[in-house]
């Protein structure tokens, strides 16, 4: 069977930097994939590619089987790729369900709005999902008044929203609270006993370990290596990150 | 017993609740609110002052046949202004409308097709502003500062600085659409501008453009991260403020029945000053078509009022200068305080 998302070859420069050199790359079918890698290794330049935020120098993408050209962040969302973004990717003056359904707004073929609906739907997520009960938040809110853990939350409830077979997260537990990281590796889990994939990245190996059926490591802009979580003790792995840094690869 | 002890809590509990969902609405309208309270502070100070000419209804027909020249540019400006643009151009973009239709009125002797090409010539150069601002990416300040001044040169150009008479379109159906009056004290360009607003609010509210506008000119990286198309959206809001020039070029030109070359130049200062006064913020991300509808009023009042108070017209510019400098200060403040 295909795979739910391949790349081959995939290289993306800006200028002279060059981000991401020659990726293979593959996410299966029911797979929930951890990214790990230092600051600046192409983590989020390889999901953007993706997410059709980036399009690749070189190489190609298939979703399903069908290699997909001339990607874009709309057609990827058609796809069924969702995505919280490391930088949140919230419009902090607009309501809830203005970023709760940003870029998706629902409506009909002429493009109108069907307003009370989002609202309504934001509604339901609050209290389902995001564990608003306080009064002064509702659909209407701002979001700039929210804490950063609710802002995260805002990006993560969204993802998860639209029922997306393929689900990017890039470092979401950023400025989450213990619990609510703990809430959020649970959603992980969710996705993946729900038949739906994943690419989980975090700075914490722990994380990451604890959620992924299998760790890609990318190297300045190079896959470094790979392992299954079932064939490799957390020690192992942390080794290998060690002799990775150092080395720029592992024997 | 029981009950009855419930009961008044209940109630309480419901008012408490009204009461939060009021103060709720009253906050996320603050800016609607504000300037509601300032238009009838003005209004009230201008009876006040000048009661002899502001209970008279020829003052209100004088406002609904002058204010909604600059006010259909207004409308769709906000939403440019929202989006995170600035278009300086539709003044000069007015004239040039209007030598499209002069020129086409002549070759064919149609109205019809004269205000067609007169829209679309308007469309056409907000589309340029568009593409040069989106394209090239020239800030859009300093793109409308060029083509306001290439478009008023065309105008000169091509006509040899001279202007024309309308006066053989004075009984055509056209400008009676356009001009004409539809009751003894109901110009209909006031029902242009209601429709345009009504039209304009439907697209910034209930249509995805709009919700598009608001997000890109909040956030354009978390827009675009999203997968909204910034730049289509942005060629099109300079599209609408071209039309509107246009229409609003031709408008003013059928009242007087006679072109001026330097048509529009006097429709700059009020423009903006309703824009920013109306409470759309200059950083974008935030505006109201309420809040522009009721500025631009409050700005054409302003002129009136001035003069009836027995002050000089002079002050008009300094108090519109004022008035532009306040409200968008006002937004930088309040930007301050939140982050
Ligand atoms: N839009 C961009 N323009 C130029 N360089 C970029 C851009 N995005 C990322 N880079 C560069 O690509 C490299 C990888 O960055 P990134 O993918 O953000 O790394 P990571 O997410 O793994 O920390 C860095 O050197 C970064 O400076
Ligand atoms: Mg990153």
């Amino acid at each position: 069977m295909e795979h739910r998302l391949e790349l081959k070859n995939i290289s993306k420069s800006f200028g002279e930097v060059q981000s991401l050199k020659n990726i293979n790359f593959h996410l299966g079918r029911n797979e929930v994939v951890g990214l790990l890698g230092d600051n600046g290794a192409g983590k989020s330049t390889l999901i953007k590619v993706i997410t059709g935020y980036h399009q690749a120098s070189e190489g190609e993408i298939f979703f399903g089987g069908q290699l997909a050209t001339d990607l874009t962040v709309a057609k990827a969302r058609k796809l069924g790729v969702e995505t919280v973004y490391q930088e949140r990717a919230l419009a902090e003056l607009q309501t809830l369900w203005r970023n709760i359904f940003l870029g998706r707004e629902i409506s009909n073929r002429f493009g109108f709005l069907d307003v009370n609906k989002m609202k309504e739907e934001t509604n339901r997520l609050m209290l389902e999902s995001m564990g608003f009960t306080s009064m002064a938040v509702n659909p209407d809110s701002a979001i700039q008044t929210f804490s950063g853990g609710e802002k995260q939350g805002v990006a993560i409830v969204r993802a998860l929203y639209f029922d997306a077979e393929i689900i990017i997260l890039d470092e979401p537990t950023m400025g989450l609270s213990l619990k609510e990281t703990r809430k959020l590796l649970n959603f992980v889990r969710e996705i993946k006993a729900a038949g739906k994939s994943a690419v989980f990245i975090d700075h914490n190996i722990f994380h990451v370990y604890s959620v992924a059926d299998r760790v890609v490591v990318l190297d300045r802009g190079q896959v470094a290596g790979e392992f299954r979580t079932e064939d490799i003790t957390l020690d192992d792995l942390m080794d290998k990150m060690y002799q990775i840094a150092e080395t720029g690869s592992f024997t | 017993m029981d009950i009855e002890k419930v009961k008044p809590e209940a109630e309480a509990a419901a008012a408490d609740s009204m009461k939060i969902r009021i103060t709720r609405r009253l906050r996320a309208n603050a800016t609607q609110v504000g300037i509601i309270a300032v238009f009838l502070l003005v209004w009230l100070f201008f009876i006040v002052a000048a009661p002899d000419t502001f209970l008279k209804p020829q003052i209100y027909n004088a406002f609904m046949s002058t204010i909604p020249f600059f006010a259909i540019m207004a409308l769709p400006l906000t939403m440019a202004v929202i989006a995170g643009e600035m278009d300086l151009s539709f003044t000069s973009i007015m004239a040039l409308g209007m030598v499209a239709f002069i020129k086409v009125f002549e070759a064919t002797n149609s109205v019809g097709l004269a205000f067609l090409s007169s829209l679309l010539t308007g469309t056409l150069a907000g589309l340029l502003n568009g593409a040069i601002v989106v394209w090239i990416g020239i800030p859009s300040l300093v793109a409308t500062i060029g083509t306001q001044f290439f478009w008023r040169g065309a105008v000169l150009v091509i006509l040899n600085g001279k202007g024309g008479t309308l006066v053989p379109i004075k009984e055509t159906l056209l400008r009676k659409i356009m001009v004409g009056q539809v009751a003894e004290y109901l110009p209909s360009q006031m029902l242009w501008l209601i429709a345009i607003a009504i039209g304009t609010w439907i697209l910034l509210n209930r249509h995805k453009f709009g919700a598009h506008i608001y997000l890109i000119g909040d956030n354009e990286n978390s827009a675009r991260l999203m997968g909204i198309n910034a730049k289509r959206t942005r060629i099109l809001v300079f599209a609408l403020v071209g039309l509107a020039s246009a229409f609003a070029g031709m408008m003013s030109s059928m009242q007087v029945s006679y072109f001026w070359p330097s048509l529009g130049e006097g429709y700059l200062l009020r423009t903006l000053a309703s824009v920013f006064l109306g409470g759309t913020s200059v950083f974008g991300g935030v505006g109201t078509i309420l809040g522009t509808f009721l500025g631009s009023f409050i700005i054409g009042a302003i002129e009136a009022g001035i003069v009836a108070i027995g002050l000089t017209g002079f002050y008009t510019q300094l108090i519109y200068g004022f008035i532009i400098i306040v409200s968008v200060s006002m937004h930088a403040v309040m930007r301050k305080r939140m982050h």
